[in-house]
């Protein structure tokens, strides 16, 4: 990832933009924190907030008219936070903190003149960034009644006067303010500020200021405009000047970004598809401490996080899309050490989810996907994260499974048949019915037996990729470029993708015009839907398929996450591959999405729901029934999917086409049987019969094993690649009992003599 | 490194079929990726075939390949 990636990505992702009130108030209060705080009856905590922030905070906290509030999100659930009486309580209940202590001095004299609450607020806000502050004024009665006209004691103005003099500001009152008096302090400053509030226009006037700098004609001279009457707008026009006044001590632009210094709108967006409806609590009367708790807690602590709360991917590694995408980009600048965002990066599903719900449409899938190529490209992926997966794909395109026909007894087709690798895995008999029930009712179609290519594609393989598309190409040419019937979801977008040139309708399309084939279940029921992510913007399919189950009598049930908000199995992506524990987890949460069984169309969310022990069918179990393929059934272990591959293969050649199936290995005339712990050990540890098979032999015929002395077990073991499969057994006449497995992937190096 | 250690006990029940003997620590060279190892395993003293249990496999062995992955 390039640095400007990095940085076009992190700006798409809004999660850390400013909530809306913090952006409408002019001074940019923290009141997200300070709700939180109050929230929790935090009061002393919550001043900290506002002190930090507002200049004469025991004044303004007070008498602000939060026009913050017409920004809220909350307005359109009840109202508007009530930021007003909420600073009010804090400022009266709340423990004094001591003012802010001054940057070091800037060496740089300032000039106020005229203390209305302008003058005072940019006195204080220039003396807190280490300005040489003198305030000249007649007196403080344009400031105190600001304060009495909004029922406030005008004695508070005195404390925050005095913290002003703490803080270093020089104050200079009583002094008769007269055009001379101006002129001549201007000579002996760097810069003045104006306050038109408290000085007349006769007394020095140089016409209403720049709206962006509050500068004059006059260089060097501020001044506020002398129609704002909002006293937190006049505290900002009096940190603007000084904003100013500081741009121009440092000889630097006077206007170059300053947008987000006044009051704008953020691009933050935050939901409230899930807050519930609540008014404000009254404040005619004042809060007592619990009503402004209650008052702070309807905050809703504005964030976007709309992927975050759909995908318990992002979820689960604590951050959101911004954070992610420096993660990767760090994870690639490393060259030594460990890169600790391998697993993050390799446990996305790509299912598309967060693209859709976000308001940015940010796609963490694609983010993945390239950070996954470029760990390819350098050599950085991790070997085990997908490897198993990759050998499974090319066992589904090998000599074993893969095959292409035309139509038995026939030379050409106007259309093939395409199940996709994991059907012909999980329920090879329903691929067996539906290719049968293809070929009575339309004419002359083939069938293509191997995988899409998807695992290379999720791997972040491209050149894989295109030798496996570039392989399926050419097979399919080879059956004269018929019209590919497609039926598994990840296949149909794959292919679309891959193959462009090809005509590709899906199964489901078909089904719907020719109608339910006359072996389909008649059963009904109620049954709740599960659209696979690799649906999501397939909308003919969804409704194809919605309308086949209505045509078998089902009624549908959809659950919250369908359609294009559809929520991947976990198997996606190779999650389940890179990260088990984490797939396994999503794929209990998708199997809580209804209290009905599940039926879907994508073979592989059928068996990892199906792994939960949630009831799920697959919908060719409904339109080509059989009895083993209740919704009930387990899903089928790595082996046997394998081994139903090759079987299907096999049958098809000698039934259909009256053909010789390939010839076997040697191992695969090892006979062997499995205690449950040694089943259960290497389906989780990705260990397939056909190791076991390779080491029993191995050992068969070398004699290489241990013994165990205590109950005679025999263990031997063999690398066939790159990884060490360890067998413990005993023999049982030419055949044998396993009873554990394991496996390593570090090369033992010398051994055996 | 000795990232990799393995009790004794775990072999004792173990002895090889071949050579009928008892297995004692050897030091042997583990790899994996880059990285070379040398790990005190239960080898045969005569044949020298290694024995590496299902705990190390799973526990340490598991690890160090993961934490290598990621370097
Ligand atoms: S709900 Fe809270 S965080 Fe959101 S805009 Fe209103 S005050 Fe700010
Ligand atoms: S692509 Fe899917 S799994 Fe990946 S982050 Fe987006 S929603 Fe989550
Ligand atoms: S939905 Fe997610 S990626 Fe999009 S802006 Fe919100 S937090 Fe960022
Ligand atoms: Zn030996």
């Amino acid at each position: 990832m390039e640095q400007a990636e990095l940085r076009e990505l992190e700006s798409r992702c809004i999660q850390d933009e400013t909530p809306q009130c913090i952006a409408a108030c002019p001074l940019h209060v923290d009141a997200k924190t300070f709700c939180a705080l109050m929230g929790q009856r935090r009061v002393d905590k919550a001043w900290t907030i506002l002190a930090k922030t507002l200049p004469l905070p025991g004044v303004l906290a007070r008498i602000c008219d939060a026009p913050c509030k017409e920004a809220c999100i909350r307005k359109d659930a009840g109202g508007a936070i009530e930021m007003g009486c909420l600073e009010r309580f804090c400022a009266e209940n709340a423990k004094a903190v001591a003012p802010p202590r001054p940057l070091p001095s800037r060496r740089k004299r300032v000039t106020v003149v005229g203390a209305g609450l302008t003058g005072l607020c940019a006195a204080w806000e220039m003396t807190r960034r280490g300005f040489d502050v003198t305030l000249y004024c007649q007196s403080f009665d344009c400031a105190r009644a600001a304060l009495s006209e909004r029922g406030v004691s005008a004695e508070l103005l005195d404390k925050e006067i005095a913290s002003l003099v703490t803080m270093g500001a020089h104050l200079m009152p009583d002094t008769e303010i007269s055009s001379d008096l101006v002129e001549s302090l201007m000579e002996d400053c760097d810069a003045m500020f104006i306050d038109s509030d408290d000085v007349s226009s006769e007394v020095a006037d140089f016409g209403q200021p720049d709206g962006l700098t509050l500068g004059t004609q006059r260089a060097g001279v501020f001044t506020c405009r002398r129609d704002e009457s909002s006293p937190v707008f006049q505290a900002a026009a009096g940190r603007r000047a000084a904003n100013s006044i500081e741009r121009y001590t440092q000889g630097v632009s006077m206007v170059l970004k300053r947008e987000l210094e006044g009051p704008y709108k953020s691009r933050l967006f935050t939901s409230l598809a899930d807050v519930e409806s609540a008014p404000p609590v009254s404040c005619e009367a004042g809060y007592s401490e619990v009503e402004a708790k209650n008052e702070a807690k309807r905050c809703i602590q504005c964030e976007c996080m709309e992927c975050v709360k759909v995908c318990e991917y992002l979820h689960h590694f604590k951050g959101y899309p911004k954070v992610y995408a420096r993660q990767i980009y760090n994870n690639e600048s490393i060259v030594m050490g460990t890169r600790q965002a391998n697993t993050m990066i390799n446990s996305c599903m790509m299912c598309g989810l967060c693209e859709t719900v976000c308001p940015e449409d940010f796609d963490m899938g694609e983010v993945c996907l390239q950070a996954r190529r470029t760990m390819i490209e350098k050599g950085t992926m991790p070997q085990s994260a997908h490897e198993f997966a990759l050998r499974d794909m090319a066992f589904a395109n090998g000599e074993k499974s893969a095959l292409a026909r035309h139509a038995p007894g026939v030379q050409a087709s106007e259309y093939v048949f395409f199940p996709g690798c994991q059907l012909t895995a999980s329920g090879p008999d329903s691929v067996e019915a539906a290719y049968a029930d293809l070929r009575k009712r339309l004419s002359d179609v083939g069938l293509m037996l191997r995988c899409c290519g998807a695992p290379a594609h999720w791997a972040g393989r491209e050149a894989l990729m295109e030798e496996a598309m570039g392989e399926l190409r050419e097979t399919w040419q080879g059956l004269g470029s018929p019209k590919i019937i497609v039926a598994c979801p990840t296949c149909l977008k794959t292919l679309r993708a891959g193959l462009p040139e090809a005509e590709i309708v899906s199964h489901w399309s078909i089904l719907r015009a020719l109608g339910p084939a006359e072996c389909a279940s008649k059963a009904g029921g109620i049954m709740a839907i599960n659209d696979p992510c690799a649906a999501r913007h397939n909308a003919m399919l969804q409704e194809d398929v919605r309308a086949l189950l209505d045509g078998v009598g089902v009624e549908v049930v959809e659950p919250e996450f369908s359609g294009d908000r559809a929520k991947c199995c976990g198997y996606g992506g190779l999650l389940s591959e890179a990260n088990p524990s984490l797939a396994e987890s999503l794929a209990e949460k998708r199997a809580l999405a209804a209290e009905e069984d599940f039926v879907t169309y994508c073979v592989m969310c059928r068996d990892m729901i199906a792994k939960t022990g949630k009831k799920a069918l697959h919908l060719y179990d409904l339109l080509y029934p059989a009895e083993t393929r209740g919704a009930d059934r387990p899903s089928p272990g790595y082996s046997l999917r394998r081994e139903n591959r090759a079987r299907l293969k096999e049958r098809l050649l000698t039934d259909l086409w009256h053909e010789e199936g390939g010839s076997a290995e040697p191992f695969e005339a090892i006979q062997v049987r499995f205690s449950d712990l040694a089943a259960e050990n290497m389906e989780q540890r990705r260990i397939l019969v056909s190791d076991v098979q390779k080491v029993l032999l191995h050992a068969r015929d070398t004699g290489n094993m241990f013994v165990n002395k205590e109950n005679g077990h025999l263990l031997s073991y063999v690398r066939p690649v790159v990884v060490t499969y360890w067998v413990e057994f005993e023999r049982e006449g030419e055949a044998f009992l396993v009873h554990n497995v394991w496996s390593h992937r570090m090369h033992i190096m010398g051994g055996r003599k | 490194m000795s990232v990799i250690k393995i009790s004794v006990e775990e072999a004792v029940d173990w002895k090889c079929l071949p050579c009928n003997e008892e297995l004692v620590p050897v030091t042997v060279e583990l790899a994996y990726l880059d990285s070379l190892f040398n790990v005190e395993l239960p080898t045969c003293p005569k044949c020298g075939m290694v024995f590496i249990p299902e705990s190390l496999a799973t526990g340490k062995m598991y690890n160090v390949e993961h934490m290598l992955e990621d370097k």
